[in-house]
């Protein structure tokens, strides 16, 4: 644990953020305010920061539909992010993109996305352009293990060999693709990395829900990937999943106490809290005032998202193009 | 102005505009051609010759020789576009959308609308369409009509050498993407282009190539061509023809059909993809509704039958709307008083 205590705290802070942000959501959707369809990352947290935390605004993200752990993580705003959840004009995306569609380039995230697997290919396109740059940036493609059964993650794991593209390729294996297991659609039913090690790829596993397993891991991945001509990488995380496929997913796939023990010995929150109170780097009052600053942080974007303006017909039509 | 080949003008205005700005870049199947053979680089330089001389003069960041994947290309192509880049995404054959549609119609064509206006999309894709080759039913579709149909698209279709260089250089420098499609029979069509290293062809600019009273006929690429010659032999018998050349089809230039089919009060729209849901059942829908008053004649299609594009050359001459069958359409439209 080489990291200073500012690091710590901003790390927590950061995964504490999709946390909360999260819990709000899954109470909120339950009263039908909040329109569509939404898929949480609960669980996932220490990924989306263990990899964002080695990344500046130049680096590109491309995400999945589970995306909003990997635009809080690349710093999209909480407020945008929460009125574009709510539907509001205000949002981030102006309320046209909702929880599937977030993005904000400048920020150097290039997207959450409706279509499973639809992300690798375009993550090879901005690892070219980094590689084109020469500046060491990089892109990262996060996907699921539902995605990397798609022929579009294939095709993009050649092409960035091919290409040798400043590009990475994060998988989160949560096991499940939408309702569906990993052992059942995974032919392999070993792992992911191995198919990307197939491509001529070096490959890095960790553990998903250890945020020192996923930091240290990325901080590897990342030294290899920076240099110039070394190419793409790989790097498998096991994570787990706390809510269902889409809010209102029921989860009858889980195995019968499944839910409660990935809870409690799974849950990337508490084990990060105790490795750090165990180590004797941090106290559980300094994470606990954290706690308390990060709930009235997400209710008072709850309170500005209902607040904020609604779209109007008119808006139907901007921004299709930028000239026409 | 120099005469130069359709295929020609495709390679010089890429090469102008990657001269001019340094963040145009080409990616695709074989467009350097021979990597990783005994030949070597730019053995082929593009199956239509469309990328000759680009490797060389522009090295392998910006010509980039892709495997066969159309679907990473493309989405490769919406990466660079992300990332500040304006790539030029070469599908061999347009047949080949099907393969690759998910990341230009998903992707690409919505980013800038899903993420609220707040990115611009600067990709072409290229891709060579259109029957004539006797390349049977996977290597010959007109696929306008269902990119034309997609919000977030531009769609153009040069039918001439100048249109190429003044509409390929509109669309490298759109901040929108755009869909250009050439067609395979026109790579050899040779024409007056401007030397003009600005000449500029706005979207969504129909061109009257021929001027009459009679009837109005619409049209684009390589069927621009046949109803030309039709008008010029009916006007040798005072029957007077619009041509209208759209250009784009997206945008369409509807002012342009609309004025003319006041004047006429005749339309026929000759388009190479089948009729059902197509550009010409479009702009016919479109002229009875908003010029109903000014028609003396039903609004006329001439497309291929609804098939797939047939092998032998006597079965694809019979596919492909011909002079005959447009002049049939010409003098049916007149027969009504």
């Amino acid at each position: 644990m080489q990291l200073s205590r500012e690091a710590l705290l901003r790390a927590y802070r950061q995964m504490k953020v999709i946390r909360e942000f999260e819990e709000r959501l899954h109470v909120d959707i339950q009263t039908g305010e909040i329109a569509g369809f939404t898929h949480l990352y609960c669980g996932q947290e220490a990924v989306a920061v263990g990899v964002c935390e080695h990344l500046s605004v130049e680096d590109k993200i491309v995400s999945t539909h589970r995306g909003h752990g990997h635009c809080l993580a690349k710093g999209c705003d909480v407020n945008g992010m929460m009125k574009e959840i709510w539907g509001s004009r205000e949002g981030l995306c102006k309320g046209k993109g909702g929880s599937m569609h977030i993005a904000d380039v400048d920020k150097g995230m290039l997207g959450a996305n409706g279509i499973v697997g639809a992300g690798s290919p375009i993550g090879v396109g901005a690892g070219i352009a980094c590689k084109i740059d020469g500046k060491g940036h990089v892109a990262i493609t996060f996907s699921g293990d539902g995605a990397c059964n798609q022929g579009t993650t294939f095709e993009a794991m050649n092409m960035a060999v091919v290409t040798k593209a400043a590009t990475i390729f994060v998988f989160e294996n949560n096991h499940y693709s939408e309702h569906t297991g990993f052992e059942y659609a995974v032919g392999t039913q070993k792992d992911i990395a191995s198919r990307a090690e197939a491509f001529g790829m070096k490959v890095w596993r960790g553990d998903g829900t250890d945020f020192f397993s996923v930091f240290e891991t990325m901080r590897e991945v990342l030294e290899y990937v920076r240099v110039p001509g070394n190419g793409p990488a790989a790097v498998e995380f096991d994570t787990e999943r706390f809510f269902g496929h889409f809010e209102g997913d029921p989860q009858r796939y889980r195995g019968p106490g499944e839910l409660d023990r990935i809870r409690e010995f799974r849950d990337c929150l508490k084990n990060f809290r105790k490795s750090v109170t165990d180590a004797g780097v941090l106290e559980h009052a300094d994470l606990d005032a954290l706690d308390t600053e990060v709930l009235a942080e997400i209710e008072e974007s709850v309170r500005q998202a209902k607040a904020a303006d609604r779209p109007t017909a008119e808006d139907v039509l901007t921004d299709v193009y930028i000239s026409y | 102005m120099a005469k130069m080949m359709y295929r020609d003008a495709v390679v010089s205005t890429i090469a102008e505009e990657m001269e001019r700005d340094e963040n145009v870049v080409c990616l695709g199947e074989d467009i350097v051609g021979g990597m990783g053979t005994p030949g070597g680089p730019e053995a082929i330089g593009g199956i239509w010759s469309t990328s000759t001389g680009l490797f060389g003069k522009f090295g392998a960041d910006r010509v980039i020789d892709t495997p066969i994947s159309e679907s990473a290309i493309m989405g490769a192509a919406a990466g660079l576009a992300l990332s500040g880049k304006r790539p030029i995404a070469e599908l061999m054959f347009a047949d080949f959308i099907g393969v690759s549609l998910d990341q230009i119609w998903n992707q690409l064509a919505k980013f800038r609308y899903m993420f609220g206006g707040k990115t611009k999309c600067p990709a072409v894709i290229r891709m060579a369409y259109g029957a004539g080759y006797n390349a049977a039913a996977q290597h010959s579709q007109a696929v306008h009509q269902i990119l034309t149909g997609m919000p977030g698209l531009k769609v153009v279709m040069p039918s001439t050498p100048a249109d190429v260089k003044g509409l390929l250089r509109t669309a490298i420098r759109d901040d929108d993407p755009v869909i250009f499609l050439e067609h395979k029979a026109l790579y050899g069509m040779t024409g007056e282009v401007p030397d003009d290293k600005e000449y500029m062809i706005p979207f969504g600019h129909a061109r009257l190539t021929r001027a009459g009273q009679d009837v109005t006929i619409v049209s684009t690429g390589l069927l621009l061509g046949f109803c030309e010659a039709v008008a010029d032999k009916l006007a040798a018998e005072g029957i007077g023809c619009d041509v209208i050349d759209l250009r784009t089809t997206s945008p369409i230039d509807e002012e342009a059909i609309l004025d003319s089919v006041e004047v006429t009060g005749r339309l026929i729209v000759v388009d190479e993809a089948p009729p059902r849901c197509s550009l010409a059942s479009d702009i016919c829908a479109t002229v009875a509704e908003k010029a109903f008053a000014a028609l003396k004649a039903p609004p006329l299609s001439v497309n291929p039958p609804h098939t797939p594009i047939p092998f032998a050359r006597e079965l694809e001459s019979a596919y492909l709307p011909s002079t005959d069958k447009i002049e049939a359409a010409v003098r049916k439209v007149l027969s009504y008083r």
